[in-house]
């Protein structure tokens, strides 16, 4: 027969079933070849099966293990291409969600075998790498600068320039860190690169390594993503079994060794310098910055420390050149995008795409409106201190600068969508809620004001004094802005502020509707 | 919980040995001794501390600052519901509320027999397929009244 089977083995797809489905698959299609591969990031299908049929893949989905033997029986193992089923969407990489994007760091998520180094190599992994040897370390570095990529950890700074500053510094020990914290809700982007495509990331950290005369790295992953652990942890392994990590990284005299570490359940662990405390043991508190990581990070010694979808896309920027990167985009947001488009949204998932598609195309249109199918009535774009906007902000270009100036910012990259049951006021009090749980501590503004505006907060809801108390809130936001060492605190005000900016109603609920609660 | 070992010293010095190559080892070894005892026993403490040359004080700050370890043993089963803003705009709260009333028990607590512990986690990476919510280690998505209903059957409630 000649068919073969891909069925995901992303954590996103096996919350859905997915190790049932293929169990029922082992039973129903005895012999034929199933390759577990990442998610293709079309999350709404999942479980999504693919039969691959003269090397084209047609997609099934969403699959329940009891799907799988009418699926069967409607032939996808004879002729995938002329079975009709409720679940067939066709040609997966004609689907209208995936030609619609440009695939730079997610070109071959869910396309390959994640812990195949051969698959990685036969679609173009270690590319980079192999240009990467024949430069200079600061051409490297030049390269990365040219590309125009900006940290896609939330802060957006450029990476050429930090590792410019790493490579410049003279120390015995240099570190290269990827911070895999991915606290945000409504973000999966590492978690689904990690799972899809791990080499990507092992050949990133190395180029950087090398870049800048780094001889170990570290994966800091936190301890929700089980699965991304284990599977990074074994592509690891086998890269150092192949010489791709050790003393001698790709037959040259280059040296590289990788590991991971599993975080523990501390959002503010993903701020940078929270992160290297918590490497070297200690509590997850922030450091004050100078020194910058950069100049003193892990143990003291220059530090890169990105995220991982700004070392994802590294090797894609020295295989192609950082032209063609920079090709895409607009303004100073250039290059791709790997937007995650999640919550109550009818067609969720992962939408990598160049900077300036707008907020409305990607809930609108890519996304379909609501999985509810009531209006939308606020997204919530950059996770839990991103700003919500309401769909009169639905021209904001994907773009840092553009966000900054409607009083948001695009973060790791995560839209979260919600209904027009959405009471904003509530979400303006998990807001302060979600950082008084989260505070590392250092900071009074952050630690206790925090807790004074969840009470705030409910004083308004409960109809007290409630212009003063708006106003109370108001004051809070602006102390916690002014006083916080890091953006926990300081951007805490922005889903807070821009729920009372854009639905000021919410706060101003008449005492009736606030008893019958 | 049965597949835990009980606490021994010796054990504790065994899995601080295992750890003592890395840099950094105190957040690998708490996860070690977590996993082997199902929580880190006050008396473990000491054995790392001084396994790491670093004071008591330094360890316990560290095994109090990280919600993942805890100082008393959880239920024999563990539920953590997501409580974040992806899986609150699904209805996240109103099933967080359902499964307090289906295990008989509230978030951050085990259950008096000992059956049960239901945490909140913020976010588990599943945020299109929301309600999220795992189960033993086991991950669940798309979460509905119903599958609220059949995780409390499945921790025997
Ligand atoms: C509270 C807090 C949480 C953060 N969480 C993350 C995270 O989970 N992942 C991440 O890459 N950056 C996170 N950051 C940003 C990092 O501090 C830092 O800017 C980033 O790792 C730098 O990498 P980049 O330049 O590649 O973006 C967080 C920052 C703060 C203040
Ligand atoms: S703002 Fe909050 S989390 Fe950030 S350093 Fe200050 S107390 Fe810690
Ligand atoms: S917000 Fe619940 S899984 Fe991300």
């Amino acid at each position: 027969m000649s068919v073969r089977l891909y069925l995901p083995r992303d954590a996103a797809a096996l919350a859905c079933g997915a190790d049932k489905v293929a169990k029922a698959l082992a039973a129903a299609a005895p012999g034929v070849p199933l390759i577990r591969n990442g998610s293709r990031g079309m999350l709404w299908l999942e479980p999504l099966l693919e039969v691959e049929y003269h090397g084209v893949r047609y997609g099934f989905g969403p699959v329940s293990a009891a799907d799988v033997a009418g699926l069967v029986s409607a032939g996808i193992l004879e002729d995938p291409a002329e079975v009709s089923h409720p679940l067939a969407i066709g040609i997966v990489a004609q689907h209208p969600f995936m030609a619609a994007q440009q695939r730079l760091t997610f070109a071959r998520c869910g396309v390959i075998d994640p812990l195949s180094l051969d698959d990685y190599i036969e679609h173009g992994g270690y590319k980079g790498l192999e240009r990467a040897m024949k430069l200079a370390p600061a051409d490297i570095v030049a390269e990365v600068t040219k590309s125009g990529l900006r940290g896609r950890g939330g802060a957006g700074f450029p990476t050429g320039i930090k590792w410019k500053t790493v490579l410049d510094a003279e120390a015995s020990q240099k570190y290269i860190v990827c911070n895999a914290d991915e606290g945000d809700s409504g973000t999966f982007a590492d978690r689904m690169i990690i799972e899809g495509d791990p080499f990507q990331l092992i050949e990133g950290m190395t180029i950087a390594g090398i870049a800048v005369g780094a001889t170990r790295g570290y994966v800091y992953i936190r301890s929700e993503y089980p699965h991304a652990i284990a599977t990074l942890t074994e592509a690891i392994h086998k890269a150092r079994r192949l010489g791709f990590l050790g003393p001698k990284v790709y037959g040259s005299a280059h040296a590289f060794e990788l590991e991971v570490r599993a975080g523990a359940g501390a959002y503010v662990c993903g701020e940078e310098t929270a992160l290297l405390e918590s490497i070297e043991g200690k509590r997850g508190v922030v450091r004050a910055k100078p020194p910058l990581p950069a100049h003193k990070g892990l143990f003291g010694k220059p530090t890169i420390i990105n995220n991982v979808l700004s070392l994802t896309a590294v090797p894609h920027i020295m295989a192609a050149g950082a032209e063609y990167y920079a090709n895409y985009g607009m303004g100073r947001s250039r290059g791709t995008m790997p937007i995650q488009i999640a919550g109550n949204v009818k067609h969720g998932g992962l939408f990598e795409v160049a900077f300036g598609i707008t907020l409305g195309e990607l809930v609108e249109k890519i996304g379909g409106g609501t999985a509810s199918g009531r209006p939308v009535r606020a997204v919530q774009i950059g996770g839990p201190l991103g700003a919500y906007f309401p769909p009169a902000l639905f021209d904001t270009p994907f773009d840092y600068e553009a966000f900054t100036a409607k009083g948001g910012l695009i973060g790791h990259g995560g839209i979260v969508v919600f209904d027009d049951t959405v009471d904003m006021a509530k979400m303006a009090r998990f807001a302060f809620d979600f950082c008084s749980i989260e505070s590392c501590g250092k900071c009074t503004p952050c630690r206790i004001g925090s807790t004074r505006g969840k009470e705030t907060i409910d004083r308004i809801v409960a109809g007290i004094d409630v212009e003063a108390n708006i106003a109370l809130v108001e004051d809070l936001s602006q102390t916690m802005k002014l006083g916080s060492l890091c953006a926990l605190g300081g951007f805490t005000p922005y889903p807070v502020l821009s729920a009372l900016t854009h639905f000021p109603e919410d706060f101003r609920r008449t005492a009736p509707a606030v008893a019958a609660e | 919980m049965s597949r835990h070992e009980p606490f021994s010293v010796a054990r504790t010095e065994e899995l601080v040995a295992q750890h003592l190559h890395l840099e950094g080892p105190l957040l690998p070894i708490l996860h070690a001794v977590q996993e082997v005892f199902g929580f880190v026993p006050e008396a473990a403490v000491p054995v790392v501390a001084s396994g790491l040359n670093v004071s008591r004080a330094d360890v316990h700050g560290v095994v109090t600052f990280y919600e993942d370890f805890h100082q008393k043993p959880d239920g024999e089963h563990v539920v953590k519901i997501c409580r974040a803003e992806a899986c609150q705009s699904m209805g996240g709260e109103e099933l967080a509320a359902h499964a307090e009333r289906c295990l008989g028990v509230s978030f951050g607590q085990t259950s008096a027999d000992g059956q049960v512990t239901l945490e909140k986690v913020f976010c588990l990476g599943l945020c299109a397929t929301a309600p999220a919510a795992m189960v033993n280690g086991d991950l669940r998505g798309r979460l509905s009244r119903a599958g609220v209903e059949a995780i409390a059957r499945e921790v025997g409630r």
